[in-house]
């Protein structure tokens, strides 16, 4: 959504409330803060069209951090009240804030709703892979065996992928980034704001109290390069260190496969070309873990259709074009007698 | 044309109570619909009831399937549906079986004798056919019939095949029935003809079998005792009528609603028996700006309309009990925002699923005190079909003007009964417009009250300087932001009861319904036993007892002189469809020793009930 340019070139500062920041030193969710607040001036949004509505837990805290419409609500139900609002105003640039627990969990229904609907908004989940505000149990996303208050003896629940639950969902823009990469978060929550329908947003981020450095494997400078896909839509999906490293289909098959470019005499001929239109691929690359394979971010997929909010509203427009109602009329519709 | 006996040769009644029993495949449901509207076009006052099962299609032939349409009709004014049918139709054994204990003594008896088969009887429990009982039959004026046989011959050159053509014997019944009555075929003949416009030979068949029990009741010799009736018009207020369900009186008046505020009305709605038909009611209004949104459970519903109201709309969610159980944390969420937002509650039977196509008024005090904390909310209820209209607009008023959730209570026999109607003009509703503040007032923040109705700003985003944040933490009295301070949560939660309270001096004071201030009995009643209770204090009344009626449509805040009026009484009973909760709350009210008179069935009160409770009290 790209709403009208307000007259003066906004800060940073613009989007920052009054409010002090209360999360834990340390806390990934700091980093994606400073990201949106630099982000929103380089596109010119408007904090008066800018609404940031959250549900409960840690993440959801963020509303009151930024400057401009903020609602913080009830455990997981931020997709639906989101909804409620773009019906009544679909100007709004809406940004749902969530977290593992809120949206995979308790609000597992309404994520899953909000974006098979296709409302136009922006759905950031940050995952961290436990629970943080009620002090550290297991969530959705925790990984078998996690020792936590309520999973002395290790968690048994198997995890569930939020990009996977998304394109399962029907998710149109699906996108996968990490807390403090700025460079990389700034420029996917840009394209999530300019696709039109639901945006999908798994933001890795690292809770320093109760699950710390659950993502060092991807976010570490060492290894970092080697269980990392940088997604490039056109672009050959080649990583590692040496760049020498890709991806392709294994033949009669329906997995993937990482190849290194230069053995068994692979060519950069043989990689796969990222297409961010491709649905099934977004799956397969959805699915990837590191360490048989490198976790992808960047965009799975953009593939843009015609907003449920549009297409709401146009039903109403349509009616009231074809004849406003009027209420006397339609309480004398239908069989009607007099009594003199 | 229609040909009648001639006035003199019908016998003239004051008021007629029929009931129709079949099958639910039966279509009972349209039978009686379809006597209704030609009733009420004869100008007779009239109400129904409808009861039905919870099982869209009961196996057939079993008591449980049974589907049942009562409709009272007068050359006066009434206001129940009737205690005791003077007319029953049965279709079949398991009509007759479980309709049969509430026909009046000499009572008329029309029985589909076609349906008296061994396998239908033994469904019914009946070891032997009732129909061969003369004992049994002696007890009621009888027309036994082979409805079945009549209606295939009647239908027979459509050549429909013997299943398709049976299903027109409900129309060969209601022919009889409205010759019976002295009524015309042709209102249901144009119906007929509407509804099967693509299908001109289920049209046909349906009018040739109208006809055809039409006809029969003309040429064909009644048994001894049984003629034609009349029921002569009643007097009522002149005006234009229409026949309406509660349901429909309730999307209607919330549509004006959003007309008179000028407020674009947005509904987030899951569908709950006996709720849904408010959904598709309001879902064919779109002409009117109206946004219906079909949400994937209760809560996103409830969300969708908090939503929404924050957004500026008219937020509204209808629902039924279980709902409400599901959407009490929004709507404590939507009270700690001081957001508008109209909860409308078509009781059922509880708890749990309880019995959802039953009436009942039990969730009276989940609506009053059933949310997490101090969350108090104006709670209204309508006490007649057509009031449906009207409550959703008070509802609407004092929503936007408290800036507060308010629970509309109707219940299941207000949503589907019907009553006629005196049609209001948009020109006499009064509009309370509503106005968003554009600028930025000195110190605003969005805790920032009215002195006169403690409500906050409707700030709305999108508007520029006015960009704030909410949420359901406590917010601090002066500034707006999260505060945890102790004092202030103290005095936020004075502050949002003493908000809700205030409505009191915003809305008509307490006043008998009928009868006087003072006396020896008060009967306190809300919601949808008002025809039931009038009724009874009437009668009562007429036999030299010195009773009143008062009857609540606004329950939380309670109708300002409650307690005085109630201190003229000797005595005070409360009949409710409920375990006693109103009683509860009229005791911890005002301390007074309130009698609950309580049926929780899932019938609505007799007029005979409340009389029967009113004489032992004043004994």
């Amino acid at each position: 959504m790209s709403p009208s340019d307000p007259p003066k070139k906004l800060t940073r500062k613009d989007f920052a409330s009054d409010q002090d920041v209360r999360w834990c030193p340390g806390c990934g969710d700091y980093a994606i803060l400073a990201t949106i607040q630099r982000t929103l001036p380089t596109v010119n949004a408007d904090p008066a069209k800018t609404v940031f509505l959250s549900g409960i837990g840690c993440s959801s805290r963020f509303p009151y951090y930024m400057n401009t419409y903020g609602f913080h609500s009830i455990h997981g139900r931020a997709p639906a009240f989101a909804t409620g609002l773009k019906l009544t105003n679909p100007e709004l640039d809406i940004w749902i804030i969530t977290g593992d627990g809120d949206g995979l969990s308790i609000g597992g229904n309404h994520l899953m709703h909000v974006l098979r609907r296709n409302v136009d908004v922006q759905l950031m989940l940050f995952n961290n892979r436990i629970y943080g505000l009620t002090k550290g149990q297991y969530s959705p996303t925790s990984l078998v065996g996690l020792r936590s208050p309520s999973t002395p003896k290790g968690s048994i629940d198997m995890p569930v992928v939020p990009a996977l639950i998304a394109l399962g969902a029907g998710a149109r823009f699906v996108a996968r980034s990490v807390d403090t990469l700025a460079k990389h978060l700034g420029p996917t929550l840009v394209a999530a704001r300019e696709h039109r329908g639901a945006s999908f947003i798994e933001i890795l981020q690292n809770c320093p109290v109760f699950n710390d450095d659950t993502w060092a494997h991807v976010k570490s400078k060492e290894a970092g390069a080697d269980a990392v896909l940088l997604l490039e839509h056109g672009k050959p999906m080649i990583f590692g260190k040496e760049k020498s490293k890709g991806l392709r289909l294994k033949p009669n098959s329906l997995e993937l496969e990482v190849v290194t470019i230069g053995e068994d005499g692979i060519t950069e001929a043989d990689i796969l070309v990222h297409d961010e239109t491709n649905r099934p691929m977004a799956f397969l690359l959805a699915g990837m873990e590191p360490p048989t394979f490198p976790m992808a971010l960047g965009v799975l997929l953009r593939d843009p259709a015609p907003a449920y909010d549009a297409a709401v509203l146009a039903q109403v427009a349509d009616a009231q074009a074809a004849g406003e109602g009027d209420i006397d009329q339609l309480l004398n519709s239908g069989h009607t007698w007099t009594i003199e | 044309m229609d040909t009648f006996p001639k006035a003199q040769e019908r016998e003239a009644l004051e008021s007629v109570v029929i009931r129709f029993a079949g099958d639910s495949g039966d279509g009972m449901q349209l039978t009686g619909s379809q006597f209704t509207n030609t009733t009420a076009l004869m100008g007779n006052d009239l109400a129904t009831f409808p009861d039905f099962p919870a099982e869209i299609r009961a196996p057939a032939g079993t008591t449980y399937g049974v589907s049942g349409f009562q409709i009272h009709f007068a050359a006066h004014d009434i206001m129940t549906p009737g205690d005791e049918p003077d007319v029953l139709v049965a279709m079949n054994p398991a009509a007759l079986k479980t309709n049969i204990g509430d026909l009046k003594e000499r009572g008329l008896l029309i029985v589909n004798s076609g349906a008296f088969i061994k396998g239908n009887l033994k469904k019914a429990g009946y070891a032997e056919n009732p129909l061969e009982d003369e004992a049994f039959l002696s007890q009621y004026r009888v027309i036994k019939l082979d409805i079945q046989a009549m209606t295939l011959a009647a239908v027979a050159e459509f050549e429909l095949g013997t299943k398709n053509a049976l299903r027109s014997k409900n129309m060969w019944t209601l022919g009889l029935v409205l010759w019976l009555f002295g009524r015309e075929t042709k209102h249901t003949v144009a119906w007929l003809e509407q509804k099967f416009a693509k299908k001109p030979d289920i049209a046909k068949a349906n009018v040739a079998a109208l006809k055809a029990g039409h006809a029969y009741g003309e040429t064909a010799e009644l048994p001894s005792g049984i003629g034609a009736y009349e029921v002569p018009k009643a007097k009522l207020p002149a005006g234009t009528y229409r026949n309406i369900t509660g349901n429909d009186a309730l999307a209607w008046g919330l549509t004006a609603a959003s007309k008179l505020s000028g407020l674009k009305l947005v509904l987030g709605s899951y569908p709950i028996t006996p709720a849904s038909s408010v959904l598709h009611a309001l879902a064919k209004l779109k002409h009117f700006g109206v946004t219906t949104f079909q949400a994937e459970d209760e809560i996103a519903a409830v969300c969708a309309a908090v939503g929404a109201s924050w957004g500026g709309a008219l937020g509204i969610t209808t629902t039924s009990g279980p709902g409400v159980a599901l959407k009490g944390e929004a709507i404590g969420l939507a009270i700690m925002l001081e957001l508008p937002l109209i909860v409308c509650d078509i009781q059922r039977g509880g708890p749990s699923t309880g019995m959802p196509t039953k009436t009942e008024q039990s969730d009276l005090l989940q609506a009053v005190y059933g949310r997490n904390g101090d969350a108090p909310m104006p709670v209204l209820a309508a006490c007649t079909p057509g009031d449906c209209f009207f409550m959703a607009i008070e509802a609407a008023r004092i929503s936007v003007k408290y800036m507060t959730p308010v629970m509309l209570l109707t219940d299941g026999y207000l949503a589907n009964g019907a009553e006629p109607w005196k049609i209001p003009a948009m020109a006499d509703l009064e509009p309370f417009p509503v106005s968003f503040p554009t600028e930025r007032p000195e110190g605003f923040h969005p805790y920032l009250r009215d002195p006169e109705t403690l409500a906050r700003p409707w700030a709305i985003p999108g508007t520029p300087g006015l960009e704030h944040r909410i949420g359901g933490l406590e917010k601090d009295f002066d500034s707006g932001n999260i505060s945890y301070d102790p004092d202030n949560h103290h005095k936020m939660t004075k502050t949002r009861a003493a908000k809700v309270a205030g409505i009191a001096k915003d809305i008509p004071a307490a006043a008998p319904e009928v009868g006087e201030t003072s006396g020896d009995l008060l009967v306190i009643g809300w919601g949808s036993t008002y025809g039931a209770i009038t009724q009874a204090v009437r009668r009562a009344r007429a036999a030299g007892k010195k009773v009143s009626q008062v009857h609540l449509r606004y329950i939380n805040p309670l109708p300002p002189g409650l307690g005085e009026l109630i201190a003229g009484f000797d005595k005070v009973i409360v009949p409710e469809m409920n375990n006693g909760m109103l009683s509860k709350i009229l005791r911890s009210e005002f301390l007074v020793d309130a009698v609950g008179i309580n049926k929780i069935s899932g019938q609505p009160f007799k007029v005979s009930e409340i009389q029967k409770a009113i004489e032992e009290n004043l004994a």
